[in-house]
């Protein structure tokens, strides 16, 4: 039996951008795909090119943005996409961000931001419209919907917010979310709420998530997948569950030694000498991570490491299936 | 458990009008110790923090470092200089907490000039230890704040902060807006800083692993109250009160997965 | 982590090389900024040397030469007490740059000291001076400038000290917003907590942080009292006749316009104008460059 396509293909997306009159290279041929109602993390600290990722595929790039490579969506490449076309794709991919402030007019009502795109886009009548919004805020846990609808963002806190926002989001019934870093700015246990939400409604609605974060415990909680980025590169896909014990790429076992560990009192902890490198600092014709690698080598430094394939996973390490065995029992 | 207890709060509030964002927060910290105050967004651990350094007014309690009350503001610039020799702080946002006209050298000197009369040439020295304690090459010692990434500037204010030689080193989310890798770094940094200076620390954290990389005890704050106080270890192994537990379930850590809902709730968070 | 370890000869206390923070401001401003810095270096040039440059005497005067047009030597002719035009813009650049430099020095400094004060202190401070400052933004310059006239006589030095007067609530506002700004930033609350002084912390911190602001306000202000204080000359409150200044020269000669003699009291006009327009434009830029982070 055929495999049915995949919802989202990105393929050796590149793209530059105009950083103080110089041309610099921010994403690096980056590929990745997902499937329908799957979900992918997407892990990496500064300057990774993740949030950049996310804004590529939702064609939120900035004016003078030099994209090379495709993405596709449903088999349609997005790039060539204009006007209503464009819009309607923007209906099927919706984009949660992390600060909601910045993104919601503070002089509208919730309900008015809420329905808008069901109203411009849909044209579906206000009753309606509020009527979706009502149900969808008791799906992310809200009650007193018609309430809600009445208020305005300063009135709710920053949590709740959020999870209006996903509930935006979830309005135009999209078959993709790109959420970039929607938890990172609440508190712990308002983030393990709306992750809670998250998750349930990826399932109930078959959405299939890119879930942008810096955490990797935090994207192995909700994502099958994770993919790993570094100097506006992936450096590896895997399953989430494979990550602590078999890294395919130094930098994600490295990574995931660097954070201390809740359940026991170390020492010290195994930091990566130096700092994260952006796109437009990294080398183009060597391995990014090379310098603050521990297992870097000549053959590192002599060329751009493609992706290879192993263990159901792709690393761009040149010594990838060498260090198979090793780069699991890095961890202390 | 404390001999000579190096900070001591006692019965510590805080009212902002009606709002009371700190009630009856007492503990004290021992030489070269390491206490944590672990809370969420409005749980008054920041408003502690600012009142132990002088910044904001305690509406009552009071608060005593090397045996001296500093529970009221300075009353002299004399004052507030000798209170900064016993109690400093480093702030959350790297962005913000250094001068973007001053290097980290000139920063540095600064502070050192104002605590000790040295000749210039010791000065320079002094100076030189301070950005080499903290990890900084003669590059970054000299480049503007907007030539360094987070990780290095945070390393600048706690230059800064330690210039003044402190017994107490506030670390006010000190390392909650960097890097993975970075925060590691930090971190390993500040274990060692404690182990050659012995200087005691108090760390204002939300982040529990960072909590237990730290410090050796910790006190958990709910809506402006202590709820819990111990070793870091074992609260965090075997918390006991529902907070702290909630609290505890919550943060990500390999294999977590968020804990399901038990129904629709309010939506007030 | 860290590096190489450093020989203690090599550690100099100082800074990594940067231009002149004068080159970078103006540089920001684009072309149109440079090219208006160009043109007030001009003018600064000719009110310091105007005097020595005119190539006839500013006060002479002859008045079988009244009104006579531009001849020979004379580029712009004679004005109505038959003194050459041309020097007389020359030299009267002087005072007419001086005024507004006066009026621009005083409500620079003194709105400054109360921005600063207004927002280190906050609290009842801050509500009294934003009160008095209220209050003095009541009275147009023009008004205080004629009432300072009234009380001490005419002159440039009344006309300027009372324009800056009511120039300074303006200073002291935008100022203020931007103080307060600097003022709750950690790196002050980390001065503070060393035991910095407060006047040490205000003088070697927040000013410098803000002065890219009050440099933009200078700059527009001066364009603004130079009009002011032309208008005063030009109502024979500010300097006197038959001292040159753009603006009495305006008010000597606009009898000329009338017979058909437009270059002399049109010349101190364009001059002014050209001045103005000059400073609005860069002091415009640098503050938008301020509002941009520089």
């Amino acid at each position: 039996m055929a495999t049915p396509a995949p919802l989202l293909e990105v393929e050796g997306l590149s793209v530059r951008l105009e950083v103080e009159g110089v041309r610099r290279p921010v994403l690096r041929d980056v590929s990745l795909s997902l499937d329908r109602g799957e979900a992918l993390g997407l892990v990496g600290e500064s300057g990774s090119g993740k949030s950049m990722t996310a804004r590529a595929i939702d064609r939120l790039l900035p004016a003078g943005a030099e994209v090379t490579g495709t993405v596709r969506f449903e088999g349609t490449d997005v790039g060539a996409l204009s006007g209503t076309a464009l819009r309607r794709y923007r209906g099927r991919v919706a984009m949660v961000f992390q600060d909601p402030r910045a993104h919601v007019n503070p002089v509208r009502r919730i309900g008015d931001f809420m329905t808008e795109a069901l109203r411009m886009n849909q044209g579906i009548s206000v009753r309606d419209a509020e009527r979706r919004a009502v149900e969808m805020l008791g799906e992310v846990g809200i009650a007193n919907g018609a309430r809600r609808l009445r208020q305005y963002p300063h009135e709710l806190s920053g949590g709740l917010l959020q999870r209006v926002m996903i509930a935006t989001a979830l309005l135009t019934e999209p078959a993709l979310l790109l959420a970039d870093e929607p938890t990172t700015a609440l508190d712990v246990t308002t983030q393990a709420d709306v992750m809670a939400i998250l998750d349930a409604l990826r399932r109930e609605f078959d959405l299939a998530l890119v879930f942008i974060t810096h955490d990797l415990d935090l994207a192995a909680a909700v994502c099958d997948r994770t993919a790993v980025m570094y100097a506006g590169q992936i450096v590896e896909i895997h399953a989430s569950s494979r990550l602590h014990d078999d890294p395919l790429h130094p930098y994600t076992a490295a990574l995931a030694a660097a954070r201390p560990d809740i359940t026991r009192t170390a020492r010290r902890l195994q930091a990566i000498a130096g700092r994260p490198l952006s796109s437009f600092e990294a080398p183009a014709d060597e391995c990014a991570f090379a310098p603050r690698c521990g297992y870097a080598q000549t053959a590192c430094r002599e060329r751009l490491p493609e992706l290879v394939r192993l263990n159901g996973g792709v690393s761009r390490c040149v010594r990838a299936h060498e260090l198979r065995s090793m780069l699991g029992r890095a961890r202390g | 458990m404390a001999e000579a207890a190096i900070l001591e709060v006692s019965g510590l509030r805080k009212e902002f009008g009606e709002l009371v964002a700190v009630d009856d927060v007492s503990f004290s910290l021992a030489e070269s110790g390491s206490l944590a105050i672990v809370g969420e967004s409005g749980s008054g651990k920041t408003t502690t923090a600012r009142m132990i350094v002088g910044l904001e007014r305690p509406t009552a309690g009071t608060v005593v470092s090397c045996g001296r009350d500093r529970s009221q503001p300075a009353r002299s610039t004399k004052e507030r200089r000798r209170r900064g020799r016993e109690v400093q702080i480093v702030f959350q946002d790297p962005y913000t907490s250094l001068d973007p006209r001053q290097s980290a050298d000139e920063a540095v000197d600064e502070v050192v000039k104002l605590h000790q009369d040295l000749p210039a040439e010791q000065r320079r020295a002094r100076v030189q230890e301070l950005t080499e304690l903290v990890g900084l090459d003669t590059r970054e010692a000299r480049a503007l704040p907007r030539e360094l990434s987070g990780g290095q500037r945070q390393r600048v204010a706690i230059a800064r902060a330690l210039a003044a030689m402190p017994r107490v080193l506030i670390l006010d989310e000190a390392v909650a807006a960097l890097d993975v890798s970075i925060q590691a770094q930090v971190l390993n940094l500040l274990a060692d800083i404690r182990d050659q200076t012995g200087v005691s620390y108090v760390l204002i954290s939300h982040d529990l692993a960072v909590v237990r990389q730290l410090t050796d005890d910790t006190l958990v704050m709910h809506k402006g109250r202590v709820v819990e106080r111990g070793p870091t270890a074992q609260i965090l192994d075997d918390p006991q009160v529902d907070y702290t537990k909630q609290l505890r379930a919550s943060v990500p850590r390999p294999g977590w997965k968020p804990p399901a809902r038990a129904g629709r709730t309010t939506g007030e968070r | 982590m860290s590096s190489a370890p450093v020989a203690s000869t090599d550690v100099v206390i100082g800074r990594s090389r940067r231009p002149l923070p004068i080159v970078t401001l103006l540089r920001a401003t684009g072309p149109v900024g440079i090219a208006s810095a160009v043109v007030i270096a001009a003018a600064t040039f000719i009110a310091a040397f105007g005097w020595l440059l005119a190539p006839y005497d500013a006060n002479l005067t002859n008045l079988t030469n009244t009104f006579v047009g531009p001849t020979g030597g004379h580029l712009l002719g004679f004005d109505v007490q038959g003194r050459d035009v041309l020097s007389r813009l020359l030299a009267g650049a002087w005072t007419s740059m001086l005024g507004p430099l006066a009026v621009v020095g005083i409500c620079i400094t003194v709105g400054t000291v109360l921005a600063v004060t207004a927002a280190w202190r906050r609290g009842a401070t801050d509500a009294v001076v934003s009160s008095g400052l209220d209050v003095l933004f009541a009275f147009p310059a023009i008004l205080l400038a004629v009432l300072a006239a009234a009380v001490f006589g005419a002159g440039l030095l009344a006309a300027s000290i009372a324009i800056a007067i009511a120039y300074t609530p303006y200073v002291a506002r935008v100022l203020r917003g931007a103080a307060l700004r600097e003022r709750s930033r950690p790196y002050v609350a980390a001065l503070e907590v060393q035991g910095a002084s407060a006047t040490t912390i205000c003088l070697r911190h927040l000013v410098p942080n803000i002065m890219p602001l009050i440099v933009a306000q200078a700059t527009i202000l001066f364009g603004y009292a130079m009009v002011d204080l032309a208008a005063i000359s030009y109502l024979g409150l500010g300097v006197q006749p038959p001292n040159a200044n753009w603006g009495v020269m305006i008010a000597e000669n606009q009898s000329g316009i009338l017979e058909g003699t437009t270059l002399p009291a049109l010349s101190a006009g364009i001059a002014i104008v050209v001045v103005v327009v000059a400073f609005n434009l860069l002091g415009e830029r640098l503050f938008e460059n301020t509002r941009k982070g520089r």
